[in-house]
């Protein structure tokens, strides 16, 4: 049985909201009149509205997937589409209206961007309204902005890479975001270009009932180099909410890409996510997830090794509390010799919440003296709560090495008594423990990103006390 | 300082402990011995407050005057309590800094701490690698109970209770250990709970206690372990 509990008293750190003033917001359903008024509003080309118009009626033929947690409360006729906060994009943090601004406060946009960022790409409901891009990036020649602006100015670059990699008939999901995409981001590195500092966007849905279809696009030039990070807060809603984004990358020869995402939608949220990388040889791919947040999460990064010796890596944690599914996971796909991958899953938990491991690692024939490393570690906190993992391997090639490990753990009483014993607290134990599970992860992301995940997993465990 | 009153604890509906009393003096050193199974380790999680043993209603612990019994185990380490366990384990992600900090509660500076720490593994002969490691991890036996002797030198705990600190080490590190406990003796109480008499030479308990079926049926000087090492426990018979 799992223990009842009113969310609301939880400390959400980020559960406020802001009141809505939108200049513009569709009707809530999905027809083909809103996907032409969303690309008119935009002024895309007609390619854009063509590509939209495909989507939509893939999405209307797909059906649901038929593996993982039920979707069945997804009411798509009742979520909003499109909503646009404001006129045209603020180039300077004193243009933004003063609720927006508030809501950036709460979460310290400015204030980390005075740290150390390179650029911040702030995406405000469904468009991105502030952004401040590094003047030494555009000197590299290196584009980050969102993905309209990226649609105006640099239509080819857009045009000869977008929807090549996750094409709307990938799943019922990517179709939905294809056809009524809005915002996301952008990125180009020119070749030979080393970024040198994290790329940030901060993501935030402000509308109930709204569904957020981000569209992210990365293109690597040849040995060149970026670290992008998304961290996702939202406010708490009563209603169901979607989130369906899209995010593309290209890893080009000899080019090294990490992605570093801290998810923490609020608990109504489905965040349903597809994310794949194409990459070259020698190339290298870093997927950094965590999904502390959402309802329901279905995401597993994927890398496609197509260029001898490229690699992949996908380093992951999920945390499942009260009514909470994380079903998460990875793909790895070798089409050429000399490639290896690397998954390392860690996931937790407790009160009644969900965590699955789902993984698929495929050597295509050829792929000779390729390695596969995969390891899932689950850590389950009480009686109520549950872990599953389903992992795949299809090795179609002889030559190769592959390392498989799995582990399930309870939060010893042992290991608290230990702890106790010296004088911590229980809940300080608890998170001790917890931290120190998730730490092989946690030390790949940036500091300011792992303090935050490590002091909202700390109040997830003063919750479990008593 | 630790007066113990008709103790009787059971485990799992077992009583391991029956009727047990004893007063354990500040500043001396007190070795536990005893066959398998007499109740040594018991009495050892039980002063530190470990939630799988029971304590019948009558029985009393008190710390100082104050009445220990129902405290949770963080709270007997305020008190001044440590317990240095027999197989410390391994814990995966968290340092010995991470640790001693939480443990302090922002008491000592940390630091302060870290200075103590490292003065404390030279003392020890641990070496700077292990301190930064995870806790215990791929650590050998003898590691591990340095690693405990280490804790209880930086959180100044005044009471401590060690399980078997002899166990699974080798001469050089007994040596290591026992030195370090003699050198930092001051005005702690120590009470080792061991199966053998080496520790004690370096050690030299002011009373050696011998348990049996849960409870302690002789004290006496540190010639009793000398006796019991060349007798066996079956000269307590006699």
């Amino acid at each position: 049985m799992t223990k009842q509990k009113d969310d609301i008293k939880i400390d959400y750190k980020y559960g406020f909201s802001m009141p809505e003033k939108s200049f513009y917001k569709a009707k809530k359903g999905l027809r083909e009149d809103v996907v032409r008024m969303i690309s008119k509003i935009k002024k895309e080309p007609e390619w854009m509205l063509a590509f939209r118009l495909r989507a939509y009626k893939i999405f209307l033929e797909k059906k649901m997937p038929k593996f993982g947690p039920s979707l069945a409360k997804i009411d798509f006729d009742n979520i909003y589409y499109y909503l646009k906060p404001t006129e045209n994009q603020a180039n300077a943090w004193e243009d933004l209206p003063k609720e927006i601004k508030d809501t950036y406060d709460k979460i310290g946009v400015p204030e980390a961007e005075k740290k150390f960022l390179a650029g911040v790409s702030a995406q405000y409901e469904s468009e991105v309204v502030y952004e401040s891009v590094n003047k030494e990036l555009s000197k590299l020649g290196v584009i980050f902005c969102d993905m309209d602006t990226a649609l105006r100015d640099h239509e080819n670059l857009v045009k000869e890479y977008f929807g090549t990699l996750i094409p709307a008939h990938d799943n019922k999901f990517a179709a939905l975001n294809s056809a009524v995409w809005s915002g996301g981001s952008f990125v180009y590195v020119p070749k030979g270009v080393k970024v040198k500092l994290p790329l940030q966007a901060y993501f935030r849905i402000n509308a109930e009932r709204f569904g957020q279809f981000e569209r992210t696009l990365i293109i690597a030039e040849e040995g060149s180099e970026v670290h992008y990070v998304e961290g996702c807060t939202a406010p708490i809603y009563t209603t169901e909410s979607l989130h369906a984004a899209v995010v593309e990358i290209f890893v080009k020869k000899g080019a090294q890409v990490r992605y570093t995402t801290v998810q923490n939608w609020s608990k109504n949220i489905f965040n349903l996510v597809t994310k794949r990388t194409h990459c070259e040889e020698n190339g290298f791919m870093e997927w950094i997830d965590c999904n502390i947040g959402s309802g329901i999460t279905m995401k597993y990064p994927s890398v496609y090794l197509y260029g001898e010796g490229a690699r992949g890596e996908v380093l992951s944690i999920a945390y499942a509390g009260n009514d909470q599914i994380q079903d998460a996971g990875a793909k790895m796909m070798h089409f050429a010799p000399n490639t290896s991958s690397r998954i390392v899953s860690k996931s937790i938990s407790k009160e009644g919440g969900r965590t699955s491991y789902r993984g698929l690692v495929q050597v295509a024939p050829g792929a000779t003296n390729s390695s596969v490393f995969v390891s899932c570690d689950a850590l389950i906190l009480d009686e109520d709560s549950r872990s599953d993992t389903y992992p795949a391997m299809r090795i179609k090639e002889n030559e190769v090495e592959v390392q498989h490990e799995a582990t399930v753990e309870k939060l010893g009483d042992e290991k608290l008594f230990y702890l106790m014993s010296r004088g911590l607290s229980q809940a300080d134990a608890e998170s001790a423990l917890v931290l120190g599970f998730m730490e092989p992860v946690t030390k790949e992301i940036p500091l300011e990103y792992s303090i935050e995940l490590n002091r909202l997993i700390r109040l997830e465990m003063e919750g479990s006390v008593g | 300082m630790l007066f113990l009153k008709n103790l009787t604890i059971s485990v799992e509906g077992k009583t391991i402990i029956k009727n047990l009393n004893f007063e354990f003096e500040k500043g001396k050193t007190y070795a536990i011995m005893g066959p398998n199974g007499s109740g040594k380790s018991t009495l050892a999680y039980s002063i530190m407050g470990h939630p799988a043993y029971k304590l019948s209603d009558k029985s009393s612990m008190k710390l100082n005057g104050q009445e220990i019994s129902q405290m949770d185990p963080n709270e007997r380490a305020q008190e001044g309590l440590f317990l240095s366990f027999q197989s410390p384990l391994a814990l995966s992600g968290v340092k010995v800094y991470q640790l001693l900090q939480l443990a302090m509660n922002g008491k000592k500076d940390p630091l302060q701490i870290r200075k103590e720490a490292q003065k404390y593994a030279k003392e020890l002969g641990i070496s700077e690698e292990l301190l930064n490691r995870p806790l215990n991890v791929g650590a050998s036996g003898g590691e591990r109970k340095k690693m405990e002797v280490l804790q209880a030198a930086v959180l100044e705990k005044d009471l401590l209770v060690f399980d078997e600190v002899d166990t699974g080490v080798d001469v050089d590190a007994l040596k290591d250990i026992s030195h370090f406990l003699t050198k930092h003796k001051k005005n702690k109480t120590y009470i080792a709970i061991t199966h053998y008499n080496r520790i004690l030479h370096y050690l030299k308990p002011d009373f050696v206690l011998v348990m049996k079926d849960g409870k302690i049926v002789k004290v006496g000087k540190a010639d009793l372990a000398k006796t019991i090492e060349s007798e066996g426990y079956e000269y307590i018979k006699k």
